[in-house]
Formats: structure tokens, sequence, C-alpha cells
């Protein structure tokens, strides 16, 4: 079966258009299930005393004045959780020499960041459960804390978890070529420190979950904003000891996520063994200071980089370590060591070099544990790269243009093993670059930029390349012994009025995963969008898949459903070609319609086939096939990651007497493989342009000496406002997979991946001419008038 | 432990043009009211201290914090929610603008920045970017980078006064 994608006039023509999101109608008229809106008879609601130390023992938590506070109705300490869920050790297999200790939902006798839980209040409100917390009478023997990463491995410095011998929880060397060679006889070697800012995903919808054990039934049902139902599936069954048949999982609307919501954590595991132990449904929504305190954190690097070049600009090898802070434990199940490995895979990944060292070094702190993030590893290994990248250039003379034409894999020399060992299918690094240098019409903007500079503004422009992995193989997590699953599956059903419903392992956190899936389907079985309903978020009735996370829905789930729903056209088919006694491949769908494939000419409406394969079955022939559901799987097996490309652009203005950065335009063209729906994937690349401006500009999780968060608020903790954000120009190269009919790649992590390089290298441009440069994210105004001398750090 | 400050309070008020009777804690917030008293989930509550604008109803004409304001103000208030002007077809254009924009992803913040939207429409106005862009800083949206919103409010408000109307966007190919 082939599709001709390059005709928008073929019959059904849904993958490649900008057609709304189906579900979009229902967000803005604010009917919308988010599990806060779900409400359960006999419903309770749980909150968590959480420990105000960074480290201490936990000496003795007296529950019994908080069971006097008005609508209090049980309270649970660490040991009465650990009696009814196991504790987990996050490590992968293939990450050799991963480490982490037992982490209790609930802590049991020690403390080891500020938020952790120690203790719950189940009461009839949420508000009468905080009561039941300021009444517990807890006392803590605070302990020296781990907070400096740099110090984290000293022989003075504290353990952790003694019993790991130490606090080194991950390290990888990767080596290719003579490095020291190469270093010791280049033209020029430029070096340089890199700090990217801990920083989290401040989701608008806090972390929610609403359990409900039926004793009768042993059935566990969760309502849980999560990417991963299917993960939590197994995750409750395990560490509940249920079998992982009785339990469901279901996630309906979700209010962002951006990897957030895609861990398992110790109060949401806690709240489904509370609702086991009540046999009731009980509901724990994170407030505010609870999200900044115990969603995962991300991008706490310092790393030191060093590149090679010769006398004509051409990188010769890079030289990085990398040293990353992951707080007390590595996280579950997809461990907190993945982040620093993808620095380690993810750098130089858009340049044609073969020497190449890189370490990552992963310690404990006590602090908020760390994780994946949106685009995790990309927007640190493309600011180094790309930082590195620019210095040389500036120390040879070469412009930043032209210094990337002479270094970029070239777009004929796929495919392309680079040094790092990620192996690349076909990338457009080229051609991507030519249409950004035509968008933003490069020598208009020098000129303007020299023109402002007449006049004492201070104005930048910032390249950045950059490579993006989605499509994730069991390479990622499912080797190293994680019930992550990487295939991912989807069902396909006509029912008798001629409608089609799509029920995917894939889900939607606003992506527009079900709008996606709906044109694929539409297209593959040959009817309107509007027939086609789409399910997404249920363990108990989609096919069993990973969810949506490192930009695999549409490569993935997007496969799965298009096989799907040409199977279901050829089922049809053959049923509408027996019907019609004509030939099945004489015959075709075509806007629900069993139409004469060489004509056009309808011949019968699905309505009719659904009327008679339904009610009437007694008129066909009776050993005729009419298997109106169809289900389809899909796993990457040829590579073990789909590689993305893409090249962004950041014009900006650099107040040089108050340090502020003022944001201009941004650009930038973006290699996905098939876009299936270009208005979608245009606003994913906005919307990670500006969590990656976040993270560039505003973004940081900021501690104290002694492990306490200063700033765990929105009004403290800066995310982007509307009125400081540019207008962003996306465009495409097209370079589809062959892996799959579809040819989707991710889209999810380029905005994210690339705008922290392009604003770093914009500012840096904007400051060349006063000798100052910034290396260190967020850059914000006291940091920049700091690099520009202004005043004294 | 001292005994609980609360004390409930009999409110009367109109909510969507209804008209609500309700006893209300002291301390209930009008966001939760909203949503546990009344049913009301259509505004969310994001960040609970004012900042992030996820809660934003109208109150007595003017667009206010629906997690700042006690239930207990608002004794003899008209308020109005998403889910009332939505049933009212006031902002109907706008909505639709924003489906067919795309300027929503997961809809968490949609609801109050549609409220905050429409409070700058009712100028009758066609505001510049910079002005919508503005208006609506006090609004968070972690989904989008907010550009389809401005073009939205944008389209809204030129289609409103009968100006020409900012293309949809097209990749530049």
């Amino acid at each position: 079966m082939t599709i001709a994608f390059g005709n928008p006039d073929r019959p059904n023509s849904y993958i490649g258009r900008s057609v709304p999101r189906p579900n979009a109608g229902k967000l803005v008229a604010g009917a919308g299930r988010y599990v806060d809106d779900v409400v359960l008879p006999r419903m309770v609601h749980v909150a968590f005393l959480r420990s105000p130390h960074a480290r201490a023992k936990i000496e003795a938590i007296d529950i019994s004045p908080a069971l006097e506070v008005p609508g209090v109705i049980r309270v649970f300490t660490g040991a009465d959780i650990a009696a009814a869920c196991t504790p987990w050790v996050a490590v992968l297999a293939h990450l050799k020499g991963l480490k982490s200790a037992p982490q209790h939902a609930v802590a049991v006798e020690h403390a080891t960041w500020v938020g952790e839980p120690v203790a719950a209040v189940v009461a009839d409100s949420r508000a009468a459960a905080e009561d039941g917390l300021a009444a517990i009478e807890a006392s803590f023997a605070p302990l020296p804390v781990v907070v400096d990463m740099r110090t984290a491995l000293d022989a003075e410095t504290p353990l952790i978890h003694p019993e790991l011998g130490d606090n080194l929880t991950f390290q990888r060397l990767h080596e290719k070529g003579e490095i020291d060679a190469v270093f010791a006889s280049a033209h020029m070697v430029v070096e340089a420190r890199f700090k990217t800012g801990r920083h989290t995903g401040v989701c608008l919808e806090p972390r929610s979950i609403l359990a409900d054990y039926s004793r009768s039934e042993g059935q566990l049902t969760v309502h849980h904003s999560t990417q991963a139902p299917h993960m939590m599936q197994t995750v409750f069954a395990r560490h509940l000891d249920l079998p992982e048949a009785k339990v469901r999982v279901i996630c309906g609307d979700v209010g962002g996520s951006y990897g957030i919501k895609v861990h398992v954590y110790p109060d949401e595991v806690a709240t489904a063994a509370i609702a086991k132990i009540m046999g009731r449904p009980v509901k724990f929504i994170a407030d505010r200071l609870e999200s900044f305190s115990t969603d995962i954190h991300a991008r706490d690097h310092e790393i030191d980089g060093r590149i090679a070049v010769d006398e004509n600009g051409r990188i010769l090898a890079l030289d990085i370590d990398d040293l990353t802070g992951i707080g007390p434990y590595s996280v579950y199940p997809r461990t907190s060591a993945i982040e620093g490995n993808q620095v380690v895979n993810l750098c130089g990944g858009p340049y044609d070099f073969q020497t190449y060292r890189a370490r990552t070094t992963v310690v404990l702190q006590n602090k908020t544990p760390t994780c994946q993030y949106r685009a995790v590893g990309h927007p640190i290994a493309t600011a180094v790269t790309e930082g590195l990248v620019d210095m040389a250039a500036e120390a040879i003379g070469l412009d930043p243009i032209e210094i990337r034409r002479r270094n970029l894999v070239a777009d004929d020399a796929y495919p392309y093993t680079s040094a790092a060992n990620m192996r690349f299918e076909g990338l457009s690094h080229h051609a991507s670059l030519d249409k950004l240098i035509a968008m933003i019409d490069y020598d208009a903007l020098r000129a303007d930029q020299a023109e402002a500079r007449k006049r004492g503004v201070h104005r930048g422009i910032g390249i950045a390349s950059f490579i993006e992995l989605t499509n994730p193989s069991p390479f990622m997590y499912g080797i190293g012994g994680a019930r992550i699953s990487a295939q991912d599956g989807c069902t396909v059903r006509m029912d008798p009025d001629g409608s089609v419903v799509a029920m995917s392992g894939v889900t939607e956190q606003g992506q527009g995963t079900e709008g996606m899936l709906a044109q694929i389907v539409a297209e593959g079985v040959g009817v309107p969008v509007s027939k086609v309903r789409i399910i997404t978020g249920d363990t108990q009735t989609t096919p069993y898949g990973g969810g949506t996370w490192a930009s695999r829905g549409a490569g993935i789930g997007g496969e799965a459903a298009l096989q799907a729903g040409l199977a279901l056209r050829e089922n049809i088919l053959v049923v509408a070609a027996s019907m019609l006694q004509a030939a099945p491949d004489a015959l075709d769908i075509a806007d629900g319609r069993i139409v004469d494939k060489a004509t056009g000419e309808a011949r019968m409406p699905l309505e009719e086939l659904g009327r008679i394969v339904y009610f009437r079955g007694d008129t066909l022939a009776r050993d005729l096939p009419r298997e109106l559901v169809v289900t389809r799987h899909y796993i990457t097996s040829e590579y073990p990651f789909a590689f993305t490309n893409g090249v962004q652009a950041s014009y900006l203005e650099v107040d040089v007497d108050t340090g502020f950065v003022k944001l201009l335009k941004h650009w930038c063209v973006e290699d996905c493989g098939r876009v299936i729906n270009p208005m979608l994937v245009d606003e994913q690349i906005r919307g990670g342009i500006v969590q990656g401006i976040g993270g560039a500009l505003y973004e940081e999780c900021v501690y104290d000496g002694e492990g306490q968060l200063l700033n765990a608020n929105m009004a403290d903790y800066l995310v982007p406002m509307a009125a400081e954000m540019p207008d962003m120009i996306i465009g495409h190269v097209e370079t589809p997979t062959r892996e799959s009919l579809l040819g989707a790649k991710g889209a999810g992590e380029a905005g994210t991946a690339g705008a922290p390089a392009a604003i770093m290298n914009a500012i840096n441009d904007a400051l060349r001419p006063l000798g100052a440069r910034v290396t260190q994210m967020p850059f914000t105004p006291e940091r920049i008038l700091t690099a520009l001398g202004t005043i004294q750090h | 432990m001292t005994a609980p400050f609360a004390q409930s309070t009999e409110i009367n008020l109109k909510v969507n043009g209804e008209r609500v009777r309700r006893t209300v804690d002291a301390r209930r917030h009008l966001i939760d009211f909203l949503r546990l008293d009344l049913g009301l989930t259509g505004s969310h509550a994001g960040c609970e201290q004012g900042v992030c604008g996820a809660c934003t109803v109208r109150v007595d004409g003017v667009i206010l914090r629906g997690c700042l304001t006690l239930a207990v103000q608002l004794d003899g208030a008209d308020v109005w929610t998403i889910e009332g002007v939505t049933e009212t077809g006031e902002l109907a254009d706008l909505q639709d603008e924003f489906v067919a924009r795309n300027a929503l992803q997961c809809g968490f913040c949609t609801p109050g920045m549609l409220l905050a939207a429409a409070d700058l429409l009712e100028t009758g106005e066609t505001p510049d970017r910079a002005h919508i862009r503005e208006h609506i800083s006090g609004n968070y949206c972690r989904c989008t980078g907010y550009e389809a919103i401005v073009d939205a409010i944008e389209a809204t408000a030129a289609k409103r006064c009968g100006v020409p109307v900012p293309a949809l966007k097209e990749a530049a190919e």
C-alpha cells in the first residue's frame, strides 16, 4: 500500500493539512474533564506532611492531635504506607553502574529533600486535610546537607545513602579517536564552562490523581494526569501487590505535561496505596508549592567544553565534561541518568567530525529529584556545542553561518554515524540552514544590527543548529529492564452508521495527538475526519502502548493508526466487493462512500454496508469475512531512534545599562519528516521555543546552602509571559523516515532543544563589541551586568 | 490547636444568570465555591496566589482572580464563568477563533485566557499586538508560546470592527 503524499488532490487527503483539533471545542467551552473535575461517591482527600529539612532523621511523628481535627478521617505514617506499598529502586541495566537507594512512597526513617512526604492526612476535604497536617507533631533531627554538586564526591561530604558507598550515582565516558593528540596539534582550541539552570515544568494543571479501590472486585481504578497510563498500570500493580489485570488507569484531559507527568511520584503512589487500604476513592491534587518542590526538576548541569578546529574552521574534535546533580534518588522507572547520558549522545551532533570525548558524572544532592523534562539533554548539548562553535568562529574570524556551512554533516552523507555513535537515517542540516538564512534575510539583519550599533543599541543574532531524538525504540528503556512499551497499537472499528472509532495507546496532553490520529485514520479508512472518534488514555480499552513522550505520538502511534486504518479499508472493501459483485481492487473508499476506483463514481455509502453487516449478515455469503475491527501495532526496528534536525535564529537587543534582554524575533526551520498537520507542528515548535526561552532567560530553581528552595511560587519563579515573547516564524524541510509508510518523526522537542543556544549566541553577539560573554543560564540582568563588569558578583 | 476561625455565612448571588443561595465557610475562595459547591469546573486553580490567571472570572462586569476572592465577599454579586458566557454565546466568535488557530493546547489556561481577552475586546477597539500581549500578561500559558492566542484575539477584534483580518498562519514553506 502506498499513499501519494505529494498529491494534495488525492482522495481523503487529510495527512498534511491543518485540520483543527476535534477536542479543542470542549476545552474552549470550559468543558474539559481534568482529574480534579472528577468527583466520586465517598471520595476523600489526602494531603501530605512534607519534610521541612533537606536532610534529617525522622525522630517522631505524633499523629494523635491530627485525628482530633474536624473532618480528618485517618492519618498514615511512612511505616503505615510501607506495609501496603513496596519501595522502588530506579536503575536500568544498560546504564552500567547506575545505582540508587530504595525509595518509599512516604519516607520512613530519613527525609532527603525539602518536600519529601513524611506523613499523610486523609479528610473529607482538602482544607480539612491541611488542618490535620498543621496539627501533626513531627520532630526531625537535621543532618548535614549535600547541595553543591561540585563537592558532592569530596571525601568530607556526607553520604546521602551510606549503603551506596558514595554520592556518585552514574558515570559514563565515551571516547572516539586520538583526542589528546588532536587537541595538542590543533590550529586553534577554544574552551568554556557552561551552566544550565535547574528548572522545572510548571504545568498549569498540577499533578493530579484520584484512586479508587473496590475490595469486592479487587480492582484499582486510577484517574491520573499522566503521559503513560500503561506504565503506571504496571507500577501500581507491582508495588501495591495487585495483578496488572486488576489495575485500570484512566487518563482524561491533562493540563500540560512536558515530561513532568511521565514519572512515578511518591505521593501519587501513596494515594493509590491509601485507596487500597481504605477501599474508597482518594484524591490528591498537588498545590503550587508542592509542584515546585516535588515535580521533577531538570537541567542542573555544569559543563566544561573544548573544541579544536583547523585553520579553515573545520571541527577536529570536541571534549565535553558534564556534571549534574539529580537530587537524592534516581527517579523511577526511567532513572535520572538519562539526561547526562543524552548530553554525551548529543553534543556535536550536527557536525561532521569523529574525534570525541564526553563524560557525564551524575551525583546525588539533597534537592528535589531531577528527571526527564521536555527535550531531555538537548538544550544542554545544543548550548554547549553551539556556544563552542560560535566561539571558535570568533577566534578564527569566521562568520557564524560560514563555520556551520563548513562543518554540518552534508545532506547527501546519510546514513551517517556521529562521533557519539548515534545513527542518522537522513537529515537536512544544509537545506534547513539555507532556508533559515532566506527567511531571516541574514544580510539585512546584519545591516540592521550595524545601524543600531551606531545609535548605541546592542542587538545580536544567534544561530543554533541541532539534532532531536524522537521515536525511541526499546533501546531507550526496554533493554534496561523497564516495563515501558516502545511499541504502540491502534484498534480501528467501523460502526453500523459508517462512523469510525479508533483506540490508541498514545495519549493526549494538548499536543493534538487525538487530532493527528483522527486525520490519519480518516485518510487510512477513507472517511471524513468528522466521522472519526478517537479514544485514548484508558488501559482497559486501548491497545497496550507507551503513551506520549520523547516525541513518539505521531511517528509510532500515528503509523499504527495508519496501518490499522488501511487494514480496515481493505476489510470493508472485501465486504463491499461481495455486495456489489465487483473485484475488491476495483473499489475504493472516499469521503465515507464505496466508490469505483477508476472513475470515483459513488457506489454505496458506508452506512449501508454497516447496516447489512451488523443487522442483515444473513444476506452475505456465509464464508465472507466481515471483520470491521482491526488492530495494528508498530515499533521502530532499523534505527534505535529517529533523529530529526533543525536550526533556529534569535534576534534580540541587550540593554547594557539594565542587563535586560528584549527578544525581537525568533525563527526555526525544522525537519520532522512527514508533517501530518502543519498548524499543530508549528504550534508545538512555538510552544517549545518559549519553554526554551524560559530556561535561557528566566527559569531557575534557586536553593540556599541548606537545601531550601527559595522561589517555590509563581511570583518568584519566573516563566515566560505574553508581553516578553517574540513572534516566531516557522519553516520546514521534510525528510520522511523510510522506516514507516507515514514517514513521520517527532516535533515536540525541537523548539526547546535549540532556543536556549540561539538566545545565548545572540546575547553574546550583542555583547561582543563590549568584550563580554555569558555562558550561565538563565541569562538574568544580574549575570549580564556582571559579564559587562557593571556590577561585581 | 485554637478553634477554627471559620464561620459559615449565607450568601445570595447570581452565577451565570441564575440565582444561587449557599452557606459557605468564611475561608472558602471563589474558585473553590464555583468548582466544589456549584460544580462549575471550567475555571481552574493554577497557582492559588493570583499570578497565573487560570481562575479568572467576571464579577460585576470586571475580571478578577477566583483564588484571591472569598465567596463571602460576593453576596449580591453577579458572577460569570466560562460556562455562562459559552451558554449565552457572547464569546462564540473568540472561541471559534481559538479553535481555528489552535490557540490552545492543554486547555487548562484557556477559560481564564478567554475571559481576560473578552475584557479587552469589550472596548470595541482593535488593539495592536503589543497591547494584546500586555493585556494577557496576567494569564500564563505553558503550551502555546502565546503567539496563536495573540493572533486569535487580534483576528476577533478585527472581525468585530469590520477591518481586514490577519490570515491564518501557514508555515513558511
